[in-house]
This record gives C-alpha cells, sequence and structure tokens, in this order.
C-alpha cells in the first residue's frame, strides 16, 4: 500500500468538494473492494474521502410503493430486513448471497454500484427492478446508469446517496457461484410489475444486462415454462477459466428460470 | 501418581492452546534489532533473456539499503540450488540437471523466476524501489504443457537439454509387460491428467535472516518444514557456510503440505544479503507471490493400458507419462513422478508386470515438486480409474472386479513387480469395512430417490496402497538420494523427572507435539504435561530430516521410541546398583524400576535425580546423567492404504457436482492418538476432493501468466463442499517399525481423487461418460453432457 491522505467529511457538500479539489482522490465506503487493490498496489490514490462520517446514508425506508436504501448501508443489514424481506424479499435474499459474514457486514450497496463489478450481485437486482439511482447532484434510471465494464453514468465527483426501488408484485433472484470468487459466475434477478416483467443479468458479460425475450414471454406467462426454451446467444458473453461463454449463455437461462421459482415460492 | 496419556488415547492437543490463543511465533512475528525489509523483483514474462537490471533509481529510492542481483552472486561464485535427487533413464544415463541459480541469471524461465533483491529500510519502501528497478527482457515464447514442450520446434528452456526432457525414466520389465499384452482377454486403455495443483498453507512463506560479525554466525528463521536439510542445502552447497556457522529455526509453521519442504531461493538470497548489509532482514511473501514461487504440485499426462485375461484378472500394466518439472529442478522434483509414482502401480493388486516409463518434462511455470501425496495420488489415480474402465467394458462389478485381483491378507509380505515389497495390510477388510461403512447395500434407493429430483448419483470405489515413511536410506540412495533419509531423537530426562525430547521432524498442523508427548508418556510412565517436544532449530535440535512423506511417526517416532528404550536400559543399570540387586532382575514398568519378585522399588524421578546427583552412584562403569539418543533409519517403507468410497450427486442441469457420502476405512498401522489420526485423515481427504472437483493451476499457453493466480481463480475446498465423513481405521501392524505405526499424514490424499471422480464417471456411466478429468467443474460436466452419446434425462 502507498501512502495516502485520510479525509473523513461529515456534510456531502464537503466530501464532494474534496473530491473535486484533490486529483486523484476516491471514496472509500466499506473498502471491500478498494483496500485489497491498495493493497496490491493496483490502486494508489492521494487521497480518501471516507463516507462513514455522513451520518444519514445508512439505512432502509418505506415509501409505500417504494423501498429506499441509502448508499452506506451494508450487505448484512439490507439482508436481515424485515421491511425488504416482506416488500422485496428477492433483493433481501441476493444480500444475503453476497460474499461472506465479514464482506456483508463492512461492503455497502452504494459501493457495489457504483463500482459495478461484471460479476457483482446489486447490478441485477438495481436493474432488474428499475431501480433509481440517488446522487449528491441528480437522479439516475438504473437503465441509463450501468455503461459496461466498471463503468457508470457518475461523474467522478458524484456521490450515490441512496438507492430507490419500486416494490414489484413478486421478484426473484438466483445465482451460479463462481467456484472459487464465489462472485455471480452467471446471477439473474426477475422482477414482476403491473407493466411487465424485467430480467437482469450479471455475471454473464462485461456488465449487467436485461434479456427482452425473457420479459416478453414472463409478462405473458410469470412461469419458469415460458423462458424453458429461451437461449441466450453466447456472443458477447465472458469466456475465463471458469466457465466458457455457451456455458454461461446455458446458465442464464436456468438461472432465469430459477430466479422465477424463487418468486413464487 | 503420573498422569500417562499413551498410546491410544485421544488427550486435546498440546499445541493448540497456544494457537487458538493468538500465542504461536511465525517467522514473521519475530523482530530482530536493525530489522530491514527485502523485496523480491519477479520476472513478469513466462520465458525471456535477462539482458540487464539498471538499479540506478531504485538505489536513490528513499531507504534503499541494497539491490542485489544474478551478477551479484555470480560475482560472488555462490552456487547453484541443488537438486536433492539424481535419476537416470535406462541406459543409466544422469538427468539433465541445468543449474538453477538463486537470482536468475542470462535468462528467466517462469512467471516469478527471482530477478533482484531489494533491500530498504521498511517494506513499503523495498516496494516502491522494487517498482523504479528497470530489468531489459528480450521476451522469448513460452512453453507451459507437456505435451507441446516435447514437440519438435518447442521453445527450448536450456540450450543442452534437447525437446525440454530432463530424463527418460522408466522401471519395470518391458518385455514381459509385452507379451501379456499379446495373451490379453481384454485390454483397457485410458488417456487422462493429473491436474496441476497449488498448495496454499495457511501461511506463506517468509524468513529472516542475521549475521553476527561477533561470532562469524549466520542465522535463517524460515516457514521450513525440515531445517536440518536447509542448513545442509544452503550451507555446504549454496552459500559455502560450515555448518557449524549456520543456525537453521522453523518455528511455528503454518502448513506446509510439501510446500515448504524444499531448498527454496529466497532462504539463500536473504542469508547471503545479510551479511552483505550487515543488517538482519526480513522477507515476507504475499498470497499472490506464493501462488507463483511456491512449488507447484502434480501436472502429468498419462496413456495406461491394462491387460486383462477373460476372467478379469490383470495381467499386465503399462503407463506411460509425461510429468511437468517446470522451470527447473527443485529439490525433490525429478524423485515425485518417478520412484514416488512407479513403484505404487501394483496397488493392492496381483498385477505380475508392470512398466513405467515417465518423462520429466522442463516448462516455463513454476518448478514443480511434492505436494501432499507426492506421485503415490497420481499412481492411484491412474490404476483406480484403469480398473473402473476395465470393469465397465468387461461387464463385470466394479468390486468384484477388485476382489478378484486384491492381494489376500495371508500373502504378506508381498514383492510387487516394481520394486517394493508391501509388509503387511488387509485391502479385502478395509473393501469389506467400508462397504458396509458407506450402506453401499442401499445406494440403489438413494439412487433413485436422486432421479426423482432429476439428479444423477454415482459412487466411487479407491482401493489403494501408499508407500511413505521416507525411507530406508539404503534403498533410496539406490534410486537416486543423494542424502540419508533416517531420523534422529533426544531424550532428555531432566533431574526431577520431567523430560524434553529433541527430534528431527517438524510440526506445522500435524499435532506432534501431542503424539510424541504420548509416546513417551506411555514408555516411560511419566506425565504427559511433564513431555515437551522441541523441534525445527539446528542449534537445540541434533539432527533430522524434517516432515514429509508421512515419515514423522513411523521414522521419527522410531527413534524417539528407541531412545526411550535406552533411558529405561540405563535407568535398570542405575537401579540395579541402587537396589543392590543384578541388572537382568529389574523390572520397568508403569514409571518403576523394581526387582522382579520383591517390593523394592525406585520411582522413574529417583532414579532421575540420582543420575544428576551421583553420590551413590557406579561411577567406574556408568556416566551420570540421563539423556539418550537414536537415530532410526527404517528397513522399509511402509504401506498404509484402504478403501475409500465417495458418493455425489450430478446436477445435469448446471452441471455441479455435489459430494454427498464419503466414507474412508483405512490401515495406517498401530494409532497412537485417533483424534488426530482422524483430523489427519479428513484433511487429506478434502485435500484430495479439492483436486477432483475444484482446484486447478492454469498458465495461459502462449504468454506463461499464471491465470489461477490467487483465491478469486483458484479453487480451495472449503467447509460447505464437504459431508460428514465417515472414517474408520481397520489396522494391521507394521512389521518393521518399532511401534507398528504406518503413517496416515497422506492417505487421505492419496485415496480420495479416485473416489470422487470414479462416483463422478458412475453417476453419468448411463450416458455413455467413460471418464472424466480433474477437476470436474460444473462447466466440464456441462460440456461432456453436451457431447454425451446417450441422451440427458433423469433415469
Ligand atoms: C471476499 C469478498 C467476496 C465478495 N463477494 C462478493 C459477491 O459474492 N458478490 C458481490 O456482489 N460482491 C462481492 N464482494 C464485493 C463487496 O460486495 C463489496 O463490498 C462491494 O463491491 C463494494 O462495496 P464497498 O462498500 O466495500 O466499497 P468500497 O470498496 O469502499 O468502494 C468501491 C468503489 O466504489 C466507490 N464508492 C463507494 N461508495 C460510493 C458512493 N457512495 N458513491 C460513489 N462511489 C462510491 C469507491 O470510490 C470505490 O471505487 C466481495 C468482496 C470480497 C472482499
Amino acid at each position: 500500500m502507498k501512502p495516502f491522505a485520510y479525509h473523513q467529511p461529515d456534510q456531502i457538500a464537503d466530501a464532494a468538494k474534496l473530491l473535486t479539489s484533490i486529483e486523484d482522490s476516491k471514496l472509500v465506503a466499506g473498502g471491500m473492494t478498494l483496500i485489497p487493490t491498495l493493497k496490491q498496489r493496483l490502486a494508489s490514490p492521494v487521497a480518501l474521502v471516507d463516507l462513514t462520517r455522513l451520518g444519514d446514508l445508512s439505512g432502509i425506508t418505506d415509501g409505500g410503493d417504494t423501498v429506499t436504501i441509502g448508499a452506506m448501508t451494508p450487505h448484512a443489514l439490507v439482508a436481515a430486513s424485515k421491511l425488504l424481506q416482506t416488500k422485496i424479499p428477492g433483493l433481501a435474499a441476493l444480500a444475503s448471497m453476497i460474499g461472506d459474514p465479514a464482506v456483508r457486514s463492512r461492503g455497502t450497496i452504494g459501493g457495489s454500484v457504483a463500482n459495478n463489478d461484471p460479476a457483482a450481485d446489486y447490478p441485477a437486482g438495481v436493474l432488474g427492478l428499475g431501480a433509481t439511482i440517488i446522487t449528491s447532484t441528480r437522479e439516475i434510471a438504473a437503465d441509463k446508469f450501468f455503461l459496461g465494464l466498471f463503468e457508470t453514468a457518475l461523474e467522478p465527483s458524484e456521490i450515490i446517496t441512496a438507492i430507490r426501488f419500486p416494490v414489484p408484485t413478486k421478484a426473484g433472484y438466483a445465482k451460479f457461484k463462481a467456484p472459487a470468487s464465489r462472485y455471480a459466475l452467471v446471477g439473474v434477478f426477475v422482477a414482476k410489475f403491473a407493466d411487465g416483467v424485467r430480467v437482469a443479468v450479471t455475471g454473464a458479460g462485461s456488465g449487467v444486462f436485461r434479456v427482452a425475450p425473457m420479459e416478453a414471454a414472463l409478462s405473458g406467462n410469470f412461469d419458469a415454462s415460458a423462458i424453458a426454451a429461451i437461449k441466450i446467444d453466447a456472443d458477447g458473453l465472458t469466456s475465463d477459466i471458469h466457465a466458457e461463454a455457451d456455458y454461461r449463455a446455458h446458465l442464464v437461462t436456468v438461472m432465469a428460470k430459477r430466479a422465477v421459482g424463487a418468486a413464487l415460492s | 501418581m503420573a498422569n500417562v496419556i499413551g498410546i491410544g488415547a485421544s488427550p486435546k492437543r498440546k499445541e493448540d492452546q497456544r494457537f487458538l490463543t493468538g500465542r504461536g511465533n511465525y517467522v514473521s512475528d519475530i523482530k530482530r534489532p536493525g530489522l530491514a525489509a527485502g523485496v523480491f523483483v519477479r520476472s513478469p514474462h513466462g520465458h525471456a533473456v535477462l539482458r540487464g537490471v539498471d538499479k540506478v533509481a531504485a538505489l536513490a529510492a528513499p531507504g534503499v539499503i541494497a539491490v542485489l542481483t544474478g551478477d551479484d552472486v555470480a560475482d560472488d561464485g555462490l552456487g547453484s540450488l541443488p537438486c536433492g535427487w539424481g535419476i537416470s533413464d535406462a541406459k543409466g544415463v544422469p538427468m539433465k540437471e541445468p543449474p538453477f541459480p538463486m537470482l536468475a541469471q542470462d535468462k528467466v524461465r517462469f512467471v516469478g523466476d527471482m530477478v533482484a533483491f531489494v533491500i530498504a529500510e521498511t517494506p513499503e519502501q523495498a516496494n516502491a524501489a522494487a517498482e523504479l528497478l528497470t530489468v531489459d527482457y528480450e521476451v522469448l515464447p513460452s512453453v507451459v504443457g507437456v505435451l507441446e514442450a516435447i514437440r519438435p520446434g518447442a521453445p527450448q528452456l536450456f540450450k543442452d537439454v534437447p525437446n525440454n526432457i530432463c530424463c527418460d525414466w522408466e522401471l519395470g520389465d518391458k518385455s514381459a509387460v509385452e507379451t501379456a499384452f499379446r495373451k490379453a482377454a481384454h485390454v483397457a486403455k485410458l488417456s487422462l491428467v493429473n491436474n496441476r495443483l497449488i498448495g496454499n498453507p495457511m501461511e506463506p512463506r517468509a524468513a529472516i535472516a542475521e549475521y553476527e560479525p561477533g561470532t562469524d554466525r549466520f542465522t535463517l528463521w524460515t516457514t521450513s518444514q525440515f531445517p536440518h536439510v536447509v542448513r545442509f542445502l544452503m550451507g555446504a552447497l549454496v552459500l559455502n557456510i560450515p555448518q557449524h556457522k549456520l543456525r537453521v529455526v522453523a518455528p511455528d509453521v503454518g502448513g506446509g503440505f510439501g510446500v515448504k519442504q524444499f531448498h527454496y531461493g529466497e532462504e539463500a538470497v536473504i542469508t547471503w544479503a545479510a551479511k552483505r548489509v550487515m543488517r538482519p532482514i526480513k522477507w515476507v511473501a504475499s498470497r499472490s507471490e506464493g501462488y507463483v514461487s511456491d512449488r507447484h504440485g502434480r501436472d502429468h499426462v498419462t496413456e495406461a493400458e491394462l491387460a486383462l485375461d477373460e476372467t478379469g484378472k490383470f495381467l499386465a500394466f503399462r503407463v506411460n507419462t509425461l510429468a511437468n518439472m517446470g522451470g527447473y529442478l527443485s529439490t525433490f522434483g525429478p524423485n515425485i513422478p518417478t520412484n514416488l509414482y512407479g513403484p505404487l502401480l501394483g496397488g493392492v493388486y496381483t498385477t505380475p508386470a508392470i512398466y513405467c516409463n515417465v518423462k520429466v518434462v522442463f516448462t516455463n511455470t513454476v518448478p514443480v515438486d511434492a505436494y501432499r501425496g507426492a506421485g503415490r495420488p497420481e499412481a492411484t489415480f491412474v490404476l483406480e480409474r484403469i480398473v473402473d474402465v476395465a470393469a465397465s467394458e468387461m461387464g463385470i462389478d466394479r468390486v468384484e472386479i477388485r476382489r478378484r485381483n486384491m492381494i489376500p491378507r495371508e500373502a504378506y509380505p508381498y514383492q510387487t513387480p516394481v520394486l517394493v515389497q508391501y509388509d503387511s495390510g488387509d485391502p479385502m477388510g478395509c473393501l469389506d469395512g467400508a462397504l458396509v461403512a458407506a450402506d453401499v447395500r442401499n445406494f440403489g434407493i438413494r439412487k433413485a430417490a436422486s432421479a426423482s429430483k432429476g439428479k444423477f448419483r454415482g459412487l466411487g470405489y479407491s482401493t489403494y496402497v501408499e508407500a511413505c515413511g521416507l525411507a530406508p536410506s539404503r534403498f533410496a540412495g539406490r534410486l537416486g538420494a543423494r542424502g540419508g533419509l533416517y531420523e534422529s531423537a533426544t531424550v532428555r530426562v531432566h533431574p526431577t523427572g520431567q523430560v524434553t525430547v529433541m527430534i528431527g521432524t517438524h510440526n506445522h498442523g500435524q499435532g506432534h507435539e501431542t503424539t510424541f508427548a504420548q509416546i513417551v508418556s506411555e514408555k516411560l510412565g511419566v506425565s504427559f504435561e511433564n513431555v515437551d517436544i522441541v523441534f525445527g532449530d539446528t542449534d537445540r535440535v541434533q539432527f533430522g530430516m524434517g516432515t514429509y512423506g508421512s515419515r514423522s511417526l513411523v521414522v521419527g517416532g522410531a527413534a524417539l521410541s528407541r531412545a526411550t528404550d535406552k533411558v529405561v536400559a540405563k535407568g535398570k543399570k542405575i537401579a540395579a546398583h541402587l537396589l543392590e540387586a543384578a541388572e537382568v532382575d529389574i523390572q520397568f514398568e508403569a514409571g518403576r524400576f523394581s526387582v522382579a519378585g520383591t517390593d523394592r522399588t525406585k520411582t522413574f524421578e529417583e532414579i532421575a535425580g540420582a543420575a544428576y546427583v551421583p553420590h551413590d552412584y557406579p561411577l567406574e562403569v556408568l556416566e551420570p546423567g540421563l539423556e539418550e539418543q537414536a537415530y532410526y533409519d527404517p528397513v522399509n517403507f511402509t504401506y498404509p492404504g484402504g478403501c475409500h468410497i465417495a458418493e455425489v450427486e450430478v446436477d445435469p442441469e448446471t452441471g455441479t457436482v455435489t459430494l454427498v457420502n464419503y466414507t474412508a476405512v483405512d490401515d495406517v498401522g498401530t494409532v497412537i492418538n485417533p483424534m488426530i489420526v482422524e483430523g489427519q485423515l479428513h484433511g487429506g481427504i478434502v485435500q484430495g476432493v479439492g483436486q477432483a472437483l475444484f482446484e486447478n493451476a492454469v498458465y495461459d499457453e502462449s504468454s506463461g501468466q499464471l491465470l489461477s493466480g490467487s483465491l478469486m481463480d483458484y479453487c480451495m475446498p472449503r467447509a460447505d463442499h464437504m459431508p460428514m465423513m465417515t472414517v474408520a481405521t481397520h489396522s494391521t501392524l507394521c512389521t518393521h517399525t518399532p511401534m507398528g505405526v504406518k503413517g496416515c499424514g497422506e492417505v487421505g490424499t492419496i485415496g480420495s481423487p479416485a473416489a470422487v471422480i470414479n462416483a463422478v464417471v458412475d453417476a453419468l456411466s448411463h450416458l455413455g461418460v467413460t471418464h472424466v478429468d480433474m477437476p470436474a467443474t460444473p462447466n466440464r460436466i456441462w460440456r461432456l453432457l453436451q457431447n454425451a452419446s446417450l441422451p440427458v434425462a433423469a433415469e
């Protein structure tokens, strides 16, 4: 790890100001992703701006037909939330499948979504539910937020403050864990709303994506059988030492069926 | 009364008190005054000419003390890292043994090969300076696989090693095998890969070296399984440090599995550097560094053929293997796929003719050496797989074909056609025990239940034997060992009767402090808590070969047992004098010396006291003191073995294999501490399951980059991969070790991969699947099902 300055502001405005004024500064939330990269000297920001003092960024609030999760809410809190378990159990289940207990108690939803790891779980939930990312300066629809491999619509000094999820009629997540890392080799989130179904896939490609044919089929008949015959094109999917692209494509269908099963159970 | 906790008891492990309360003392816990930090700069290329290293910027960086390279090693005229075994081909031509410089000279041959050592005041400064080092590489094409490495036109690692072949080794009677094949009613054939593994001990490697000018002595603290061997190899053969001027200490070590039983270049470099800069230096490997520098294991490509008569009797076995050595010869490297492999191809069967050819091949990968089991898991996998293939092709039940060929208990001692003679064993007894313990009778019911959920269930057997307790020195010498393989123990009885044992084996997770104390407690009748075991320090322990090859109890325990016998013998002489009786009339039992047929006795403590306060003592004929030493050189290997039965469930939709039941009935000879033996079996089995289902070291073919270079990409087995295991022992006693022990450290790893893969193949056999390579990952199983000759549908 290389030396860096460390700031712990207590106002979002101050945090944003630090980010703009110090070139090569970085936000740190739970540090579960950032700190390992510092230790391996893969990143060497001159300053870290810690979000933990920004009081009201952690917590889950009921908005009736929405639920809002503060950016600094750790995965463990989402997994254990009675409110989510009632209103969006698929999202609570997703959080419970992230990493291990230590990671779940430190890692945050804001950090995960900002990082947009192609194998992370939250991006599937956020895109699958059509959530809104609330930042220090604006609101961004999930469909416009995730731009591919570790890329998002965030400006350099923009801070995610919360994520607002619409409450679906049904939703479920199924994850095929990568054998070593236990990130998603393929994870599929399905959500049923009054006006249709959304299906979002993580792990399979360079970033989270939706599957229109599955959404159409499930909108007509919200049952695993409706998508059993839908095959995903392996072109453009990830091929690595853990899984070849056509296997990942196959798993998308399998996991989508299981996600529907989870949503219905 | 003494609190004797002896052979057969399962006290909690003595050492766990300090480990569980955070009071262990590992190399990286050690602090020395004026400690500097060292960092190795490693090659990022699989294969390159090393044109030069520009040190200027690094030397100018803050805190830097020195930067050393291969040129400095050459200037100091230091030796190459030695290989402990010299094997030869069939004509007696010695293996090709190119130099292995401790820092690369002229060329780098694998990603991770060491190019420079940067020493600075702090680790941060050393790391920062290392990044400033400019190394001029001329990148060459790499070759990482054995099949590719021996092809004409393949990149050549060394000028004088044509086709990268280090040695073309063979064992057995080739023509007898050919004759038998001509007569065979059936020949089963199998091509397989034994996947490359990375040991991943919990504690990464580390070292501290210090030079004391006042005494002209060096001390090296290192994460080693065999400090005395490091002292010899490094002192005598690399750095020219006289043995009495070099102390090697291996304190608490957090797991080894073989990875720490070699003499590594890092040890030599840091020791040499400590004198050059006149500062103690510490180096601690990161996990990532371990991946590209800890010696790897396995990595074979094999073609095997088994000849059978019409009843399924094995007539002959022929095995051709290409074994990957990596970029250089490591300490035991060439011994593993040859001497520890070929002689095990007889297994527990009466196969009369066996021939084995092994081509030992250099590639641009981390050097390959012993990893838990070392050669024997590879042999067991080939044999136990092909037995299943033959059974299925001939329509004979897999258990039945094993029974028809097994060595019956009464046929021991049994001479195999591949050098080794098994002293004792009862494979049929282990098989029978395992069949019951695994509830094989009701497997059909469980298979049907799986099928009703759309899953395929399979059962796999591995009836195996291994050779351990390394090793009879004379025999090993004939096979190419360049050292002895005995062990030593000193039993020091203090004037008050407590006992300190100095032993040459090294405890790094095996529970020696407990097991060895039990032996002493039993044999001397002293309290378990009054025995301490000292190991891992060449200044405290007389000599030793260390811990590997399941040798500690078998060879070290035997030395200890003999040393305690000597203590008792001397005690009897002292007792005879004090009790005014003839020595032959003195009996020793339960910690008391007594005159036979009388009530005259002396306690062990009284005798110890008399030995050190020799006022009334036969000084004319007996030296004072009570301390005895024994060196034990075994007359044969020991041959533990047994039967493992794995039961798996395959999800055809995802290809996921789940291990649902695991049963092992092993013959490890006398069991000193059943709890520790059970733990060794559990751990060994999990490691074998890791190889069968999860672990795989993968290199990029053209660049030589290690693609599975972190825990994110290299899948270690985890607790939730495992079912509750049923392990039991079915022991026959070893006929030549003092206590009848056979060793249990590696059996789990040796027996399990074949059991698991046989179960996976069984689960898929209805689809026409005849073999699955390791690791049986979901992707690989799915691919097999895609290509299966029969349609995939749950039965
Ligand atoms: C062993 C292990 C296993 C894991 N397994 C999984 C898994 O199975 N599935 C999974 O999805 N994830 C997994 N993770 C990742 C984990 O979920 C991380 O916590 C998460 O990716 C990042 O959250 P964090 O709070 O730790 O972010 P940090 O590491 O603190 O930050 C990550 C990045 O996001 C930026 N950032 C943080 N907060 C904000 C914000 N509010 N606004 C803008 N930018 C911000 C930071 O600047 C940084 O670039 C694992 C991590 C580990 C260490």
